[in-house]
């Protein structure tokens, strides 16, 4: 081959390459080796997972306010009108001794927490929030949850919204059922009557408008993990 | 005559590293448009001039937010342990001589500035590879560490919060790990660019292995777009 034709060769071959690749998708066949990476990742992330390791944004940081945006998958922000549906109740149940049904008084009787905490949007933003609310952990003693209780489902009743969690991080101190932000009572925006809220895990994992949580021997998938997002989504 | 240049291990590393760059940059940029600032909510940020401009959809890859982050968590494992290999390659067999600093290289990266800009007249003496050539060499993995370790930090701001603190917090390791990836390509393509308008026979190098040493740059006087050909030299002009 001539030095010419070589470097023609290798010029083009890079260049087409690059060309093919450009705002591209990928492969598909590369799927499962994406999927095989995911799964791998997952098992490292909850190895440096630790209950000891905390969110604290700094107090130079401004808080979010009215900036933090809002998000659901209805048409319109989900509202609990007790005119339809009757009282707001939050179930407790699945693997678990003593089912609860929670009023929100019952929710508020629980051991108060309120914590100023980064909120991680998978898209790249942060926001700085207080949150009022009780512990996860305080409400899965209170139910009883069982030893082979590995995950749990949050659902809403936001068109069906759910995410489901490793147990692990659902225990994890900073795992609030929230119903107070900054202060306020939560507005419809941010997930009123009640919702999840965790820096320890991306926002989309933080199922608004709960109204059940199941503890589960299996995970079972979520609203955006389903459509390809991590299932994990560990901070 | 062609004499061997770049051991296999160097070019297999080399070119899987130049696709796994060109995915992971690509892919990270596709994230980025999914909010393409730095502002933590509710704050302004000091130092972007092009908050809300989106990177254009050429220069991305991923196709979507969920594709490109399984892309990018993927492809950074191919990333890091090729160059791993690479680096425990070039230490264990030698190539790291060629590579490292010595006392002397400002002196020749001075020169071959001046060089390059027509102040002096004739290519100064070289290594295997020009200071320049070698610095940016160096410089390569040192940037690609960074990335790596800032990717760190913004991938798990809880887990290592330590380290994401020390770049001070989520916001800031997601600049530095932006600006270490403008650096990685402001340095490779300018190493593209110098390689194809310098010494396009080094191409051969990286992919066969074999190198022409009659061809080598510092022979030809060789500058960008300059001299590709060399010319005999009469007797007139050999010393400078
Ligand atoms: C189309 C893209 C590229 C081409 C055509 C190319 C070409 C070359 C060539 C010809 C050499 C050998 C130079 C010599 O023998 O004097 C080389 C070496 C090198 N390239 Fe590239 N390169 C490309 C992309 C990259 C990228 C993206 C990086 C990293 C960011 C990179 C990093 C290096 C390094 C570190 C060396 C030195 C290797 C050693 O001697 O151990 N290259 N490249």
């Amino acid at each position: 081959m001539q030095r010419r034709d070589f470097l023609t060769a290798t010029g083009g071959i890079t260049t087409a390459w690059l060309l093919a690749a450009c705002g591209s998708r990928g492969p598909k066949g590369a799927d499962k080796l994406l999927k095989y990476a995911m799964r791998k990742n997952e098992t490292l992330e909850r190895g440096l997972f630790r209950h000891t390791s905390m969110d604290s944004p700094s107090s130079r940081w401004r808080n979010a306010g009215t900036a933090l945006p809002k998000y659901y998958i209805s048409d319109t922000v989900p509202v609990w009108d007790p005119a339809v549906r009757g009282t707001w109740t939050l179930e407790v149940s699945g693997l678990v001794k003593n089912p609860l049904t929670l009023t929100m008084d019952m929710l508020q009787k629980l051991p108060r927490i309120t914590q100023r905490v980064n909120h991680f949007c998978v898209e790249g933003w942060t926001a700085v929030e207080t949150w009022t609310g009780c512990r996860m952990s305080d409400l899965a003693r209170a139910a009883g949850a069982t030893p082979d209780a590995h995950y749990v489902d949050f659902q809403s009743f936001d068109n069906d919204y759910h995410e489901s969690w490793d147990i692990e991080s659902a225990m994890h101190p900073q795992t609030l059922i929230c119903y107070g932000l900054d202060g306020r009572m939560l507005e419809a925006g941010h997930g009123a009557p009640a919702r999840l809220f965790s820096p320890v895990k991306l926002g989309y994992k933080n199922t608004k408008y709960l109204t059940k949580i199941v503890f589960m021997p299996k995970r079972n998938g979520g609203y955006w993990s389903d459509q390809g997002y991590e299932w994990y989504a560990g901070t | 005559m062609a004499v061997d240049r770049h051991h296999w291990f160097v070019r297999l590393t080399h070119w899987v590293n130049a696709v796994a760059l060109v995915i992971m940059i690509g892919s990270g940029l596709q994230i980025f448009n999914a909010y393409p600032m730095f502002a933590r909510r509710g704050e302004t940020f000091c130092c972007y001039p092009f908050a809300g401009k989106p990177i254009p959809h050429w220069a991305t890859f991923g196709g979507w937010l969920a594709g490109a982050r399984n892309w990018h968590f993927a492809m950074m494992w191919l990333f890091v342990l090729n160059g791993a290999a690479y680096m425990i390659f070039i230490y264990l067999h030698g190539e790291w001589r060629d590579l490292v600093p010595r006392r002397g290289d400002i002196r020749d990266a001075r020169e071959m500035i001046k060089y390059y800009l027509f102040v002096r007249r004739r290519h100064p003496h070289q290594g295997k590879h020009n200071a320049l050539q070698k610095g940016a060499y160096f410089a390569l993995p040192i940037l690609a560490a960074l990335a790596v370790i800032t990717g760190l930090a913004v991938w798990k701001p809880v887990s290592l919060a330590p380290l994401t603190n020390l770049m001070g917090g989520y916001v800031y390791a997601r600049y530095w790990h932006f600006l270490v990836m403008l650096a990685l390509v402001v340095l490779s393509v300018v190493h593209i660019f110098m390689i194809f308008t310098v010494d396009p026979y080094s191409i051969r190098s990286i992919v066969t292995g074999k190198y022409n040493p009659e061809r080598a740059p510092e022979l030809r006087d060789g500058r960008p777009f300059y001299h590709l050909v060399r010319r005999e030299r009469s007797d007139a002009d050999a010393e400078t």
